[in-house]
């Protein structure tokens, strides 16, 4: 008998972290698990393959992480990227379950490393992967296949079949063909939309076609449709996504990390009409990356160009592809496909306005423009040692916000109450407690916390 | 097989576009020596990508981590690319050049030459020696003076060994080799000692021959051949220093140095050489360099009918087949050492020379913290 014709006590629907953690923890308290990953092995582990770290409360330094980090101080960072918009019994539940989580993932394999070079400023805050989410990924794979969990690869779920606030079937397309399970317990943990454009346009409107998905190229939000379209209860902005400025030579899906480009407080930045448009200078970059994706998915074609000389080059993390290179701004515009006498007309402009002062690169040094529309309010120095260096900026996309609303046990919700059977973790739900903004290692702290809660409420859900 | 013919331009800028996109994540920063010295550089010069590559072990312990592998478009592939830049590298400062090239036209057939004219070399001496003499096969010095043995032996030592010190030589100035301090040795010779770069920054080991499993196993049968192959030369260099000091002559007794050694070390190369060899034949070839896997297994194989002939004679003792099998062995050990400073042996020695060039990268930088 097959995986596709066998009985499972526990369908989990993605192939992520939370729906690892849940399979995981279904296994151990003894229910017969089935794992259904959209991806092929080799794409494996949604976004969570593009993670680092897990943010982990602790009340003492606990091994990579220095310090303390109270679930108070935590709160209160989640309370300001969100801007209040978060489900704080949630959130508090999540927070709290951080420090146990941390020693759950070391024994199901997880290995910790120091803060990357880099990132020394999440060292108290955030618990980095050995390798990587890739890494977490493989190893929980091998955890769940020692517990006897079977996985489907490219087993794309379809359909789920709902008749009086129960799942009676999971749908889905494997080899070709169209399977149903009938399984007592289904968690769903596969992720949010951002994948699919369409859904992203509709939101967003049409500039969206033009953004880069920094995620997985499989999570297309099929499963989250279709439970909306049967009335499952949703939570989170429909319209609004995570999106952040990188570098505009990324792919279009799947970049990842490494687009990542931090050069903009250093920079002159333009649209593709050589115009500055923003405050490049406004706070330091950790507190302004996530509003430059908007700024720029607001330019014509969705695309902007950031200008430095070699005084900046080495002030910055190194992005994915070398900056293009040149030894005047003309060559440079020339080089980038902008018009040359504009781009140096506005950097002329630019570096008449800048006044004298002391550079600071790692803090707010108040070296601003004078008379200069839109003014640069730090790090404003002239770009006038060659060689100059340029790069494209683009909108990235890191996740949706759209997702299941679910209560403590992770229970899916709907109008007239709730999913008998149906619990949901990660991304999928994530929406219900970081409503609004970014904080790093959040997503995967939600994804470990509710992945195990929804399996271990599975499990025993399926043996009753 | 393909043959190396000149220094692979494409081979280093294919690395140095993967090492960049390193640069950018660092998530692999805590497996090995390669992620953090990688991290101190914002660009890679052609010694740099020369240096990283001869630091890395290949453990694959990264590729199976790695985000941007196959089939991302990114097509990151850290262990091939280093292990080609390697491979080139060797190449390019083997000495003499003449010597090299025809070494990896076709590797294996210029083994097995040397092996067979050797045999058939030591067996005429012997022939004619034991039809001069008229004694039987009763030890290895009626069928070949210690003299003769020596007067082949030693410059089929001493020769290579000029020539990979001429080439480490000229690698040493090229990757900005300082003065080597006791530090440096120390902590080079520390990492070797108990192949701290193949247990990964966990100490798990590292993912070569099933997938992304982490296992010591090519951790520990690397160290049977190196400690076994060391045993070995230790048994050799014994054996001398008795002859010429002491005036005793081989054979020795079972409870002697030469042959405590040797027997041991002998099991072990073997037992080592043969696990390298089964975990090779497993492991992904994608992850390697495609051109000279079959080189680099005729290679597993050489070391490994040096130590089990080596063995066989304990066992043969005086019988018949002493004078052939003793002609095999030694052709095989002057093959190894003839051919060493073209073959995978070199690694030994470039590593050897990266982990100090790593050991003073590293206390630079500490030095550099402390001001």
């Amino acid at each position: 008998m097959t995986e596709a014709e066998k009985s499972y006590d526990l369908v989990v629907i993605g192939g992520g972290n939370a729906a690892l953690c849940a399979a995981i923890t279904a296994a151990e308290a003894g229910a017969s698990v089935l794992i259904l990953e959209g991806a092929p092995k080799s794409y494996r582990g949604g976004n969570s393959r593009h993670t680092r770290n897990f943010r982990c409360m602790h009340t003492q330094p606990l091994e990579v992480l220095t310090d303390e980090y109270s679930a108070t101080e935590y709160f209160a960072d989640l309370m300001k990227v969100t801007k209040g918009k978060t489900d704080e019994k949630l959130a508090r539940l999540v927070i709290s379950s951080t420090q146990e989580c941390y020693r759950w993932m070391q024994q199901h394999g997880v290995h910790f490393q120091p803060s990357l070079s880099g990132t020394l400023s999440l060292s108290r805050t955030n618990a980095f992967f050995m390798g990587g989410g890739k890494s977490l990924v493989n190893t929980y794979y091998r955890t769940a296949a020692k517990l006897g969990v079977d996985v489907l690869y490219e087993a794309q779920v379809t359909h789920l079949e709902l008749a009086n606030r129960r799942v009676i079937a999971v749908e889905f397309t494997y080899q070709g063909q169209q399977k149903s399970l009938s399984p007592i317990s289904v968690v769903v943990a596969s992720g949010g939309f951002q994948a699919d454009l369409d859904w992203l346009a509709s939101a967003w409107g049409p500039a969206a076609k033009n953004f880069l998905i920094r995620g997985t190229p499989y999570n297309k939000g099929v499963v989250l449709k279709d439970l909306m379209q049967s009335g499952v209860a949703t939570v989170g902005d429909p319209t609004q996504c995570h999106a952040v400025a990188i570098d505009g030579r990324s792919p279009k899906f799947d970049g990842g990390i490494v687009t990542r480009l931090d050069c903009v407080p250093f920079s002159v930045v333009v649209n593709k009409n050589a115009q500055r448009f923003y405050n490049e200078g406004e706070d330091v970059w950790p507190k302004r990356y996530a509003i430059w994706g908007r700024l720029v998915a607001a330019q014509p074609d969705q695309v902007a160009y950031a200008v430095i000389d070699s005084k900046s080059l080495e002030l910055f993390m190194p992005s994915v592809f070398p900056p293009i290179q040149a030894d005047s701004i003309a060559e440079l515009a020339v080089k980038m496909g902008l018009n040359a006498i504009a781009l140096k007309q506005t950097v002329d402009e630019f570096n008449s306005a800048c006044g004298d002062g002391d550079f600071y690169h790692n803090q707010l040094d108040g070296l601003a423009t004078q008379g200069l529309e839109p003014v640069k309010s730090n790090w404003a120095r002239p770009l006038d040692t060659p060689p100059f260096y340029g790069y494209s900026l683009r909108t990235g996309v890191t996740f949706t916000y759209l997702g299941l609303k679910v209560d403590e046990s992770a229970q899916v919700q709907s109008s007239q109450g709730p999913i008998e059977n149906l619990w949901a973790a990660g991304e999928t739900m994530a929406g219900s407690i970081l409503g609004e903004g970014y904080l790093a290692g959040f997503g995967m702290a939600i994804g470990t916390v509710f992945g195990r809660i929804a399996g271990a409420e599975a499990a025993s859900y399926a043996s009753n | 097989m393909q043959a190396i013919e000149i220094v692979d331009i494409e081979g280093i800028k294919s690395a140095r576009r993967q090492l960049e996109i390193c640069n950018a994540c660092r998530y692999c920063e805590s497996y090995c020596s390669v992620f953090p010295a990688v991290h101190e550089q914002r660009s890679f010069s052609d010694a740099q990508i020369k240096q990283l590559a001869n630091l890395c072990h290949n453990c694959r312990g990264c590729h199976y981590a790695c985000q941007y592998s196959e089939p991302h478009q990114f097509n990151i592939n850290i262990p091939k690319a280093l292990a080609e830049v390697r491979q080139d590298s060797w190449h390019e400062f083997a000495k003499p050049r003449m010597l090299a090239k025809v070494f990896h036209k076709s590797p294996i057939a210029v083994t097995a030459l040397v092996i067979a004219a050797f045999t058939l070399l030591l067996w005429l001496i012997q022939y004619f020696n034991s039809s001069t003499s008229g004694e039987g096969a009763s030890n290895f010095y009626t069928l070949m003076s210690h003299n003769a043995m020596m007067a082949i032996f030693l410059p089929a030592f001493v020769l290579p060994i000029i020539a990979i010190g001429m080439s480490i030589r000229a690698y040493w100035s090229e990757i900005g080799g300082q003065k080597i301090t006791l530090s440096h040795l120390s902590g080079a010779i520390g990492s070797v000692s108990s192949m701290k770069n193949l247990a990964a920054g966990h100490g798990q080991g590292c993912n070569f021959e099933d997938e992304d499993r982490f296992s010591h196993a090519r951790r520990r049968y690397h160290q049977a051949t190196m400690y076994g192959f060391l045993l070995c030369f230790g048994a050799t260099s014994a054996g001398t220093l008795l002859h010429y000091l002491l005036n005793l002559q081989a054979p020795y007794d079972l409870v002697s140095i030469p042959k405590i050694l040797g027997v041991s070390g002998g099991i072990l190369l073997s037992v080592g050489t043969a696990g390298l060899a089964s975990l090779k034949w497993q492991a992904d070839r994608s992850l390697s360099d495609a051109r000279v896997w079959a080189g680099e297994m005729a290679f597993i194989a050489l070391l490994f009918v040096v130590s089990s002939s080596g063995l066989l004679l304990y066992w043969v003792g005086s019988s018949a087949w002493l004078g052939e099998l003793l002609a095999f062995h030694l052709s095989t050990v002057l093959a190894f050492f003839l051919l060493m400073p073209y073959t995978k042996m070199q690694h030994g020695f470039y590593r050897m020379a990266s982990l100090i060039r790593d050991e003073q990268r590293k206390q630079t930088l500490t030095a550099n913290n402390k001001n």
